[in-house]
C-alpha cells in the first residue's frame, strides 16, 4: 500500500514537474488573412491618368476606421478599364490576397454598387464562365453626378441566384470579406 | 410578485397537508458498512430510495404491523415485518447475493438527513433518455435549468439564469476544466459514462469550490459495489439528423477486491432539419470513452480513472456572417443564408473538441468515523475552432487553444454522533496555450494559472428534526498572461499610462504585455433543514461566493464571427460577488409531492457585456460589445410537482421563471430564459411489461423583460448610405411543443432484459426560435423528430 502510494506521489510530482518547463510567452501573430487596402484603378479607354480609389485599414479589425483616398474626379460619359485589388499591409511584404481571389475565383465575386454613376460590366469571368470582378469595365454617367460607389466583395456567393451574375448583390448571398464606400465625383 | 409565490406555497401546503403518521429511517449498508447508494424500501405502497450515505425515510406509515423490503441489485432481499407505534429506526445491512445470511439490526432511534443543500437528481431513465443527446439537455429536466445552445448540439446548463463560469461541472469529483467561459463551449463530457447527474442550485456545496455564483452540475460514474459483472448497450436512431448512437458499458463489480468499468460512446449525426428547411452544416460525431479499476481492501480503495471525449461538431453555415450587411440581412430574411440538401459532411464552420481527463484517487476509511480521500487529476483539453476562411487557411483552424490542468485535493470527513466535519484542501496549476500558427490573433490568450483553495464545513443535528449546516472556504488565484496587443486597441481600450506595468516590448505595430492578477476569495454558506411534519420539510440557505473575472471577460479582443460583432475584455473587470438566499419547501410523501423552490440572489460586479460603440473596418461596420460591470438582482421560483393520479396515471409539472435587473442602469438583464413550462402525463401499466405512454408539453413563454440593444447603422444600399436598425435584442415569440413517447421492457433471460422505447418530439413540426438559443437570428430551430431506442441488459 505503501509503495503505491509513493509511487502515485512521485508521478504527480514528475508530471507536474515537466509542465512547467514550457515557455508561455505569445508568440506574435501578423494577421495573413486580414484585408487592410483596397484599391479600385481606373484607366481610361482612351489613355491619361488613371484614377484610383483606396480604402486602407491599417489596424485590421482594430478601432481605428479605414482611411479612403480618391485619386480625382471621372468625366461625363467616359469608358474606363478597372482593375482591382486587395492587399494585406500588416504583412511585410505586403501580402496579395488578389491572386488567392482569383484562384478561387467561383467562390467570390465582387459588386460595384451605386447609383446614378454609370454602369458597370464584369471583364473576367470563373471556371464556370460566371464573372470574377477582379476587371470591370466601367462608363460614367453621361451627366455630372455625385455619389458613393460600395465596392463589396463576397466569400461562396449564389452565383447562380436571380441578377448575381449581373452584378447585382441582393440574392448573393455569402459572407461579407470587405465592404468599402467610395465618394465618387463625374464632372 | 414575489408575494403571490409565497400566496401559491401557502396554498399548496395548506391544500395538501394531510394526517400526519410514523416515519421509519435509517442506513442501508453492506455488511463491511459501506452506505448503499440508491437501494429500494418498500412498505407497502409507500417507497423511498436511500441517498449517498445510505440513508432513507419513509413518512406516513400508519401504525401497526407491516411488511417492509429493502433491495438494492446483486444483494439478497429483505423481507421482513416490523411493527411501527412511533417514530422507527430499521438499519438495514445487505449480504451480497451469493451468500445466505441475513443481518437485521433494529433499533429505536431517530435519524435525520445532515445535509442541508439540495441536490436534485436526474434518473437513471432521465439519463438514458437523453443517451443520444448531450448532458445540457437531460439537465433541462430539473426546474429552474434552462440550456443556452448554439444550435441543437452545443448545450450549456443555466442554473437559475446564470451559466458558463457560474456553473461549473464536477465529472467524478474533478472540476471540469473545458473551456467553458465560452457561451459556445460545451460541456466536454459523455452523459452515458454517467451513473449519477445532479444539479445543486447555488454555491453552498463549498467542498467543490467557491465560486458557483450560478450552481453546480455533479456527475459520477456507476460505482457497483457487489461481486457481479453486468452490461448495457443503448442503441438510438433518430430521423432528424438521419442519424444515431450506439452506447455500451461494462460493470465488474466487487464488494472487496478489483471492481472495474469501461464505457464507450459513438455517435454519429447528419444534418439537422427545421420544419421548413434543412439546417446545413449542423452535423456532429462523437468518439468517447470512460474506465475506471478500483481496487476496494478492508478500509480503503484506491482507484484509476480515465475519460477520453471527443467530438466533431459542425455549426450552422447560416450563422457565418462576415459584416453587419450579412446580420442585417439574416435578421430581415427570416430564412438561412444557405439552404443545401442534407449531408453527413461536416465543414467549416465547426468545432473539433478533445479532452482527455485522468485521476487518482485514494479512499481510507478510519475506525473513528472519519474518512479521509486523496485525488490527483490531469485535464488535458484542446479546442479547434474552423471558420469559413479562404486559400491556404481553408483547412486551419480560427482558433487552436490547448488547456492543460493539473489539480491535487484532499478531504476529510468526521462524524461525532450530531456533529458532522469535512475539511479539505485543493491546488490546481493551469496552462493555456493559443497556436500562433492559425494565422489570427487569438481570442484567448497563453496563460498560467495557480489555484489554492481550503474548506470547512460542519453539519450539527440539534434536534430529530432540526439541522443546520455552515461553511467556509479560502481561494488564492494567480493568473500571469502572455498578449499582444495591438497599440491602436491597448490605447482605444485607455490602458495607456494605466497598465504600463504590463508591457514586455513594443513590436512595431502591436505591444507584448504579461497581465498579471491575483486574488484573494472567501467564501460562505449557511442552511438549516427543518422536518416542519412527517410531510414537509424546509431548506434555507444562505451564501456567500465570489467569481474570479475569466479569461474571456479579461483579454477578449476582436471580431466574433457567428455574432459579428467586436467583443474587447477589459483588464480592469473585478471579480464578482453573489449573496444568495433560497429556501426550498418539500413535500417527499403521499401521491402529490412536491418541491418549490424561491431565491434571491444579489450579484455584485456582475460582469456582462454591453454594446458600447460601432467601429469600420474593411469589412464594413461592426457594433463593440465590451464586458463590463454592474450590480444585478435575480429572483426567482422553480416549481417542481409530482401527483400519483391513480395506480396507472401521474402528472408532472416543472416550472420556473426569474426576474433579472440590472439595479445600477436600472434595466433587464440580457438572456434570462422566459417564464417555462413543462407538463406531462404518463400512464404506466407494469403488468404489460412495464408499459408506459407518456405526453409532455414544453411551453416557454415570450421574453418581455430585455434590455433593448438594438442599434441603427448605417448601410450602402445601392451605393447610398441607410440608417438600418439592427435588431438583435427583441426576443423570439413564446412556443408551446408536444412530445411524445411509450417504452416496454421484456426480461429474456433471469438477468438479461430488452427495453424498446419510441418516442416523437416536437409532433406538430412547430416552427420556432430558442431566446437563449445563439442560433435564434438566423434559424428556425429543428423540426419533428422520431426516435428509437433500444437497451439491452445483460
Amino acid at each position: 500500500m505503501k509503495n503505491l502510494r509513493i509511487s502515485a506521489l512521485a508521478l504527480i510530482t514528475i508530471i507536474s514537474f515537466s509542465s512547467c518547463s514550457s515557455d508561455d510567452t505569445a508568440k506574435i501573430v501578423n494577421e495573413e488573412e486580414v484585408i487592410t487596402t483596397v484599391t479600385a484603378t481606373f484607366t481610361p479607354e482612351a489613355g491619361g491618368t488613371p484614377i484610383v480609389l483606396t480604402s486602407r485599414d491599417l489596424d485590421g479589425d482594430g478601432p481605428n476606421a479605414p482611411i479612403v483616398t480618391v485619386s480625382g474626379n471621372f468625366v461625363t460619359g467616359t469608358a474606363y478599364n478597372g482593375t482591382i485589388t486587395f492587399l494585406n499591409e500588416l504583412e511585410t511584404p505586403a501580402g496579395n490576397i488578389t491572386e488567392e481571389i482569383f484562384e478561387e475565383g467561383h467562390e467570390h465575386q465582387i459588386f460595384y454598387s451605386q447609383t446614378g454613376l454609370g454602369t458597370f460590366t464584369y471583364n473576367d469571368t470563373d471556371v464556370n464562365g460566371k464573372p470574377i470582378g477582379l476587371k470591370f469595365k466601367y462608363t460614367a454617367n453621361a451627366n455630372a453626378a455625385t455619389g458613393n460607389l460600395t465596392v463589396t466583395l463576397r466569400h461562396e456567393p449564389n452565383k447562380d441566384a436571380e441578377g448575381v451574375a449581373d452584378g447585382i448583390i441582393t440574392n448573393a448571398g455569402g459572407s461579407t470579406d470587405a465592404e468599402v464606400v467610395f465618394p465618387v465625383t463625374i464632372e | 410578485m414575489r408575494f403571490y409565490y409565497i400566496l401559491l406555497s401557502v396554498f399548496m401546503a395548506g391544500t395538501l397537508c394531510a394526517y400526519s403518521q410514523n416515519t421509519i429511517s435509517g442506513n442501508v449498508s453492506t455488511n463491511k458498512n459501506t452506505p448503499l447508494d440508491g437501494a429500494h424500501i418498500h412498505i407497502e405502497q409507500l417507497h423511498a430510495i436511500s441517498s449517498t450515505d445510505g440513508s432513507y425515510e419513509i413518512h406516513n406509515v400508519p401504525s401497526g404491523e407491516h411488511r417492509i423490503v429493502v433491495s438494492y441489485i446483486g444483494f439478497k432481499t429483505i423481507d421482513t415485518l416490523v411493527t411501527v407505534h412511533e417514530r422507527l429506526r430499521f438499519d438495514v445491512k445487505l449480504k451480497p447475493e451469493s451468500t445466505q445470511l441475513q443481518e437485521v439490526v433494529l433499533t429505536e432511534n431517530n435519524a435525520i438527513p445532515k445535509n442541508t443543500i439540495r441536490e436534485e437528481r436526474l434518473k437513471t431513465e432521465t439519463i438514458e433518455k437523453y443517451s443520444n443527446a448531450s448532458l445540457g439537455d437531460a439537465l433541462k429536466e430539473v426546474a429552474g435549468v434552462y440550456s443556452l445552445k448554439t444550435g441543437n448540439t452545443i448545450v450549456k446548463p443555466v442554473i437559475n439564469g446564470l451559466h458558463s463560469s457560474r456553473v461549473p461541472v464536477i465529472s467524478n469529483n474533478v472540476r471540469l476544466e473545458d473551456q467553458q467561459w465560452g457561451t459556445e463551449h460545451a460541456p466536454n463530457l459523455d452523459i452515458n459514462a454517467a451513473g449519477k447527474i445532479s444539479v445543486i442550485k447555488g454555491a453552498n456545496a463549498l467542498q467543490y469550490g467557491g465560486d458557483a455564483i450560478g450552481g453546480l452540475v455533479l456527475v459520477e460514474p456507476v460505482s457497483v459495489l457487489k461481486d457481479t459483472l453486468f452490461g448495457k448497450t443503448i442503441i438510438n436512431a433518430a430521423s432528424n439528423g438521419r442519424g444515431g448512437s450506439i452506447s455500451s458499458s461494462l460493470h465488474k463489480g466487487a464488494e472487496q477486491g478489483w471492481a472495474w468499468n469501461a464505457a464507450g460512446t459513438f455517435k454519429y449525426f447528419g444534418d439537422r432539419q427545421s420544419p421548413d428547411y434543412v439546417l446545413s452544416n449542423t452535423g456532429n460525431r462523437e468518439n468517447n470513452f470512460a474506465g475506471d479499476l478500483k481496487y476496494i481492501g478492508d478500509s480503503y480503495d484506491i482507484s484509476a480513472y480515465y475519460s477520453l471525449y471527443d467530438a466533431e461538431i459542425g455549426i450552422a453555415k447560416a450563422m457565418h456572417i462576415g459584416s453587419i450587411s450579412d446580420l442585417v440581412r439574416a435578421i430581415n430574411s427570416k430564412q438561412p443564408a444557405v439552404i443545401e440538401p442534407f449531408t453527413y459532411d461536416i465543414d467549416a464552420p465547426k468545432q473539433d473538441v478533445v479532452h482527455h481527463l485522468a485521476k487518482m484517487n485514494f479512499n481510507k476509511r478510519f475506525s473513528n468515523n472519519s474518512s479521509l480521500s486523496v485525488q490527483y487529476a490531469f485535464q488535458h483539453n484542446s479546442r479547434k475552432e474552423y471558420d469559413i476562411r479562404r486559400g491556404v487557411y481553408t483547412d486551419k483552424p480560427a482558433l487552436d487553444l490547448t488547456l492543460a490542468t493539473h489539480s491535487a485535493q484532499a478531504d476529510w470527513k468526521k462524524e461525532i454522533e450530531a456533529l458532522t466535519i469535512k475539511t479539505g484542501a485543493s491546488f490546481s496549476t493551469q496552462d493555456n496555450t493559443a497556436n500562433p500558427d492559425t494565422g489570427i490573433r487569438p481570442l484567448i490568450p497563453n496563460y498560467k494559472k495557480t489555484d489554492a483553495g481550503a474548506y470547512g464545513i460542519a453539519s450539527y443535528a440539534f434536534s430529530d428534526s432540526f439541522t443546520g449546516e455552515a461553511g467556509l472556504r479560502y481561494d488564492y488565484s494567480h493568473m500571469l498572461a502572455s498578449k499582444y496587443y495591438q497599440k491602436s486597441r491597448w490605447t482605444s481600450l485607455g490602458y495607456d499610462g494605466v497598465y504600463d506595468k504590463f508591457i514586455v516590448a513594443d513590436a512595431g505595430t502591436q505591444l507584448l504585455t504579461a497581465p498579471e492578477f491575483t486574488f484573494h476569495n472567501i467564501s460562505a454558506s449557511l442552511g438549516i433543514r427543518k422536518h416542519l411534519n412527517s410531510h414537509y420539510q424546509l431548506l434555507a440557505n444562505a451564501g456567500l461566493a465570489m467569481r474570479n473575472p475569466n479569461p474571456s471577460e479579461l483579454f477578449s479582443d476582436g471580431l466574433h464571427h457567428s455574432t459579428g460583432t467586436i467583443e474587447l475584455g477589459n483588464l480592469g473587470i473585478q471579480k464578482e460577488e453573489s449573496y444568495k438566499l433560497s429556501t426550498t419547501l418539500l413535500k417527499t410523501h403521499g401521491t402529490f409531492t412536491f418541491e418549490a423552490t424561491p431565491y434571491l440572489n444579489m450579484i455584485n460586479n456582475f460582469i456582462y457585456q454591453s454594446p458600447t460603440d460601432i467601429e469600420y473596418t474593411t469589412r464594413g461596420a461592426f457594433p463593440v460589445y465590451e464586458y463590463k460591470q454592474t450590480d444585478a438582482l435575480m429572483a426567482g421560483l422553480d416549481l417542481h410537482t409530482n401527483w400519483k393520479i391513480s395506480k396507472h396515471w401521474q402528472h408532472t409539472f416543472s416550472g420556473a421563471y426569474i426576474y433579472g435587473q440590472d439595479i445600477t442602469n436600472d434595466l433587464p438583464l440580457i438572456e434570462m430564459p422566459p417564464l417555462n413550462l413543462v407538463n406531462s402525463i404518463r400512464y404506466n401499466q407494469d403488468n404489460w411489461h412495464n408499459f408506459f405512454a407518456e405526453i409532455r408539453n414544453e411551453s416557454v413563454f415570450t421574453q418581455k423583460r430585455y434590455p433593448n440593444n438594438n442599434f441603427t447603422v448605417q448601410l450602402p444600399v445601392n451605393g447610398e448610405f441607410v440608417d438600418t436598425l439592427v435588431d438583435i435584442s427583441t426576443p423570439p415569440k413564446g412556443y408551446s411543443l408536444f412530445h411524445f413517447s411509450t417504452g416496454m421492457t421484456f426480461k429474456t433471460f433471469a438477468n438479461t432484459g430488452l427495453a424498446i422505447n419510441f418516442s416523437v418530439l416536437n409532433i406538430f413540426n412547430h416552427a420556432y426560435r430558442d431566446y437563449l438559443n445563439r442560433q435564434r437570428l438566423y434559424t428556425d430551430d429543428i423540426g419533428r423528430n422520431f426516435q428509437l431506442q433500444l437497451k439491452f441488459n445483460y
